[in-house]
């Protein structure tokens, strides 16, 4: 890892130790690595049950019964419900309440919730589960755009009252936005060179390795607390409550132990079901899903058919850009409205180009639902954007990296939107950094001995090749992606910080109801509150909703917000403490009145260094808190028409180099390095920073060559959920990812930080594809890229 | 369910004649996963695991009397010399945890077409010993796989042990899988020198219902080899006969279109996978021998 700092005075390193710039380790990171940590499927209760979800075997059908005496027969079986049984609302959903607590007479999607079992043992209520008789009445199913908006199509949500009804062209289209700048037609005209491609992504697993998993406890006073590895949990607390009939304050939650999410953790799953079983039977009920569950029990990140056209001049500019991008959003809507949002106004990708005509839509079709991962549509653009920018430069004759310095957009530059990006856009510093790197060896698989190191060859340890059939390509790709939430969301957080002194020594307390997903936060949070407090110890209490919301651990946003959040509220700890301090010392030396006050080392000193009083002597028993919410500052709506508008606070860009090895005969692939650069603002914990650009790097890999839920186009059905047959890198798989970072402070952000957790997951997959190209000279519309893609059969 | 746990074979040998449905479990590795995605729920499970002897091998006769249970990870530590092909088949097992619990009996008593160890087994030339309270008999592996993920067991016997020839030449063994670790196979080939007879044996898993060997070709090599005097003079194999050996092996294929591959690519892979172990094997055995020019 390389860092290359801003000269900008705005970034600022911590005096205390353990501040904002160290890489502290993370305080849960010992405990993971040793089996230790307690997630959520650890949790249990005395006498609690466990609750099972029936799910449906088809993907479209109309359910004419549903008995299930046989089940509540069964021994040791508490409850089961159905549509019937719930209490209050029965609909939910992110932004649109279009998703059936418990099927309502009609499925969906393979795989959706149909009834609930709570039992004294997990068996007994999977096999009670079993004896639930549902009678289905199979239906038609849509799967694509063709299918869904054919005359005569089953439309699978009839009467839509949602925001977006009104001008979607078809009600099996969720969202629909266009983003037209300049005029393409006339700037088309004046073009040089023109490329045209077809691209397609398929279903991607978010895969967090622990799978769905929450207790809810019935309290005394009929609500309920809930114990929930999530990513948001005010967010799951607004759904929650109305399906249950309890106000919110009824309905408290706590995080546990979370297992990754990457989006996947974005929407309910087995929230509310636990939380109504607990209620119905007055018994604790956890619920946990299995792996193959699991895969039904989230949405994915949307597949993607996109259309490109862009057109440049001899001298390499770009002239236009036309795409058209169709998101299959599933069966619910889930985030697939700001899924188009970001897919239509990043289509384009980093680059300066005026002359624009942009179109995105998500479908509803039956199909799994599709809503938030890692990227967040910006991914699927990327990877078209990026094929159709090497397309361009092989037609002018230029070295694909040289093209896109030409077009790079920096600080400056006009977005499709119309939007001015007003902090650092390093895009041509960074495809310069991945192009400097020193290039791998070639033929690393060659030993002293003689007999290859197979490891290091496409097959690996499977012993395909020892050096047959295999060619090396590279290639390069660059992206854009917005941080935080967009398009007017009041996006803000809540953070409480209390300074007091435990024997004698100050501590920190920081409460928000950030949820630590694994990303990091509790680490950072920590370090920023050493930093803004003075003081070396500091706890972070358990996220809960005694606290207000911090967002949701989704869009690159929580360093930036909730961080932001703790910032601000230590500030304000840190002004009452000194008042605390003028107050009571005041009169004893002038400096409290005239000096720069700071917090250092447990002491309040002035900015020459002057110590005037310990923090222990100003707290003096006392403890100073503060709450606040904190906003980044605000952005507006899309125009539904031209789709201008100051829709995103703050962009995030990050360029990758692959080199691979390509077996060209068995059509495998080795990738033997993926470089990446990328501007952080400012890293407040290099170590998670590395941490996160090799995750979404090695995530991206797996969407370039392996990862894709395969969906039966027949019946919509899942055809491979398990870890059989849904592949996700290993080890192996994964290479060496040297990386570079730049720290180009944003002016508007907390200690000029950018949110980092996803642009890396944009460029790995086309970067890789591009490198596969090179070596095989193959088109490869698709990913992931398939043995069979290679090999022609 | 049951869980039947005999103390030494007999017991299991009983146990199994009184429960012929009893399904046995050794490592694990497969009949949990079936058991934990409620792909079958056996009446009895017959635990095998206090029998120490299925742990055990021989290695003194011309065969290596593999006891059911050794896991492949001894497999890989200890028989690479004997059973190099079977060695190599271990190491592409699932995890090191895989392969710390699996055994070829297990995978023997699956008889699943895409199990790693049967084209090894294929081409060494390997007999199940199958044991009951009647009696031992020896199965020919290549009439052990009867169809898919059915085998030539008895309702009452367990497998013992498994004699594999050691090898006399060189070994190969190689498997297609969509990622460089802990994968299963798409499909895979296995291949083995036998200079003593003159022969070469093969193993194809995964591209047809069963394990199969790809009779043809290996009866086109071994006569194209012989006529060339190849053996003897230990010049390479020429380009053509390595081609129509790999076309011969992909045309022993039956595949089908899954979601792991499709049944093209399958024949494909293992007709590259023929031609490649072909020319390792022999390249070592021409070390073994002196350096001929290209046989005619």
């Amino acid at each position: 890892m390389r860092i290359t700092r801003t000269p900008a005075g705005l970034t600022q390193g911590s005096r205390t130790k353990g501040g904002i710039g160290e890489s502290t380790l993370r305080p849960d990171g010992t405990l993971k690595v040793t089996g230790e940590f307690a997630y959520a499927s650890d949790l249990w209760h005395e006498d609690m049950l466990w609750g099972f979800t029936l799910r449906s075997p088809h993907a479209h059908a109309r359910i004419r019964s549903v008995d299930v005496s046989q089940a509540l027969a069964t021994p040791g079986v508490h409850a089961v419900m159905t549509h019937d049984d719930l209490p209050a609302a029965t609909r939910y959903g992110l932004e649109i309440q279009d998703t059936p607590v418990l099927a309502d007479g009609v499925v969906r999607h393979h795989g959706e919730p149909v009834a609930l079992v709570a039992a004294d043992h997990p068996e007994t209520a999977r096999r009670a589960a079993a004896k639930i008789l549902v009678d289905y009445e199979q239906l038609p199913v849509v799967t694509d755009e063709e299918s869904a908006t054919a005359p005569g199509a089953p439309v699978l949500h009839p009467g839509r009252s949602d925001h977006h009804a009104g001008h979607v062209p078809h009600p099996n289209i969720v969202h629909r936005q266009p983003i037209v700048r300049g005029d393409a037609a006339a700037a088309k005209a004046r073009t040089d060179v023109i490329v045209t491609g077809e691209y397609e992504m398929g279903m991607q697993d978010q895969a967090f390795l622990g799978p769905e998993s929450g207790l809810a406890v019935p309290a005394d006073d009929g609500g309920v607390d809930l114990y929930i590895a999530t990513q948001w949990l005010h967010a799951d607390l607004r759904q929650i409550a109305p399906v249950l009939g309890l106000p919110e304050e009824k309905v408290r939650m706590t995080l546990s132990g979370v297992g990754g999410a990457f989006g996947g953790r974005e929407d309910l799953s087995m929230q509310a079901h636990a939380c109504l079983l607990a209620l119905h039977t007055g018994k604790p009920v956890k619920i946990v899903y299995n792996r193959f569950e699991s895969f039904f029990g989230h949405v994915h990140r949307h597949p993607a058919k996109l259309r490109y056209e862009h057109g440049a001049t001899r001298d390499g500019k770009l002239s236009y850009v036309k795409a058209r991008i169709v998101l299959d959003g599933g069966a619910y809507a889930s985030s697939s409205p700001a899924v188009v949002g970001n897919a239509a106004s990043l289509s384009v990708g980093p680059y300066v180009v005026d002359d624009v005509d942009i179109e995105a839509v998500a479908l509803y079709t039956n199909n799994p639902p599709c809503g938030a991962m890692r990227g967040f549509g910006a991914v699927q653009a990327c990877f078209a954007y990026e094929a159709q920018m090497d397309k361009l430069a092989a037609e002018l004759d230029l070295d694909p990296v040289e093209f896109r310095r030409r077009n790079a957009m920096s600080q400056g530059a006009v977005m499709p939107t119309g939007q001015v990006v007003d902090s650092p856009a390093p895009v041509a510093e960074l495809l310069r950094c991945v192009k400097a790197m020193p290039l791998p060896p070639e033929r690393q698989w060659e030993t002293a001995g003689g007999s290859p190191d197979v490891r290091a060859l496409p097959g690996g340890l499977s012993n395909t090749t020892h050096g047959e059939g295999v060619v090396r390509g590279v290639g390069y790709a660059v992206g854009i992606k917005n941080v935080g939430f967009s398009e007017g969301f009041d996006d803000y957080s809540t953070a409480r910080v209390r300074l007091e002194t435990v024997a004698g020594e100050p501590v920190a307390t920081v409460h928000t109801a950030m949820a630590e997903v694994g990303q990091g936060g509790v680490t950072v949070h920590a370090q920023i509150a050493r930093t803004e407090l003075g003081v070396a110890r500091v706890t972070i209490q358990p996220a809960d909703t005694r606290v207000g919301s911090a967002g949701s651990t989704s869009a690159s946003r929580q360093t930036y917000v909730t961080g932001g959040a703790v910032k601000h509220a230590c500030e304000a700890v840190r002004e009452k403490v000194f008042g605390l301090g003028r107050e009571r010392f005041g009169s004893h030396h002038p400096a409290w009145a005239t000096a720069e006050l700071l917090l250092e080392g447990g002491k309040v000193t002035t900015d020459g260094g002057e110590v005037l009083a310990s923090l222990a002597d100003v707290l003096d028993g006392e403890s100073v808190e503060a709450e606040l919410e904190w906003r980044h500052r605000p952005t507006e709506p899309f125009d539904l028409r031209t789709g201008q508008g100051f829709g995103h606070v703050q962009y995030s860009f990050a360029a990758h180099r692959a080199v691979v090895e390509v077996d060209t005969e068995l059509g495998l692939v080795k990738v033997v390095e993926l470089a990446c650069a990328q501007d952080v603002g400012k890293a407040l914990n290099p170590l998670s920073v590395t941490g996160q650009i090799q995750g979404g790097t090695t995530q991206g890999l797996g969407l370039a060559v392996m990862e894709e839920i395969v969906v039966d186009p027949a019946t919509a059905k899942v055809r491979n959920p398990s870890f059989t047959d849904y592949l996700i890198p290993t080890i192996l798989d994964t290479p060496a990812i040297p990386v570079d970072i730049l720290e180009l402070a944003d002016e508007h952000a907390p200690y000029g930080l950018r949110g980092i957790g996803e642009a890396p997951t944009l460029s790995s997959t086309p970067a890789v594809v591009a490198a596969i190209r090179q070596a095989t000279g193959l088109p490869l519309r698709r990913v992931p890229v398939r043995p069979e893609h290679l090999t022609g059969t | 369910m049951d869980f039947l746990r005999p103390a030494d074979w007999e017991e299991a040998l009983a146990a199994k004649a009184e429960h012929p449905s009893a399904v046995p479990i050794a490592g694990g590795t497969d009949v949990m996963v079936e058991i934990n995605f409620d792909h079958r729920r056996p009446e009895h499970l017959l635990d095998l695991s206090r029998i120490g002897e299925l742990h055990e091998w021989d290695a003194d006769g011309p065969d290596v009397r593999l006891g059911a249970a050794v896991p492949y990870a001894r497999i890989i530590d200890h028989l690479h010399t004997e059973l190099p092909g079977l060695a190599l088949a271990a190491h592409t097992v699932g995890s090191p945890q895989i392969r710390n619990r699996g055994s070829v009996g297990g995978n023997l008593g699956a008889a699943s077409p895409a199990g790693d160890s049967h084209p090894a087994l294929l081409a060494a030339g390997a007999e199940v010993e199958a044991q009951s309270v009647r009696g031992t008999r020896l199965i020919p592996v290549e009439e052990f796989y009867t169809g898919v993920k059915r085998n030539a067991l008895a309702p009452d016997e367990l497998i013992r042990a498994v004699h594999i020839r050691k090898a006399t030449g060189p070994q190969q063994f190689s498997k297609v899988g969509t990622r460089n670790a802990m994968v299963i196979a798409v499909c895979a080939f296995g291949i083995a020198l036998h200079p003593e007879s003159r022969t070469v044996r093969t193993g194809i898993g995964s591209a047809a219902p069963t394990p199969v060997r790809a009779g043809v070709a290996e009866e086109f090599l071994a006569a194209a080899l012989a006529e060339a005097g190849c053996w003897d003079s230990g010049a390479p194999v020429p380009p053509s006969v390595a081609r129509e050996f790999a076309e011969l092996a992909s045309g022993a294929c039956n595949p089908i279109d899954d979601v792991r591959g499709s049944a093209a690519y399958r024949r494909r892979a293992v007709a590259v996978m023929a031609r490649r172990t072909l020319g390792w094997v022999w390249e070592e055995y021409r070390g073994t021998q002196g350096r001929g020019t290209l046989c005619a």
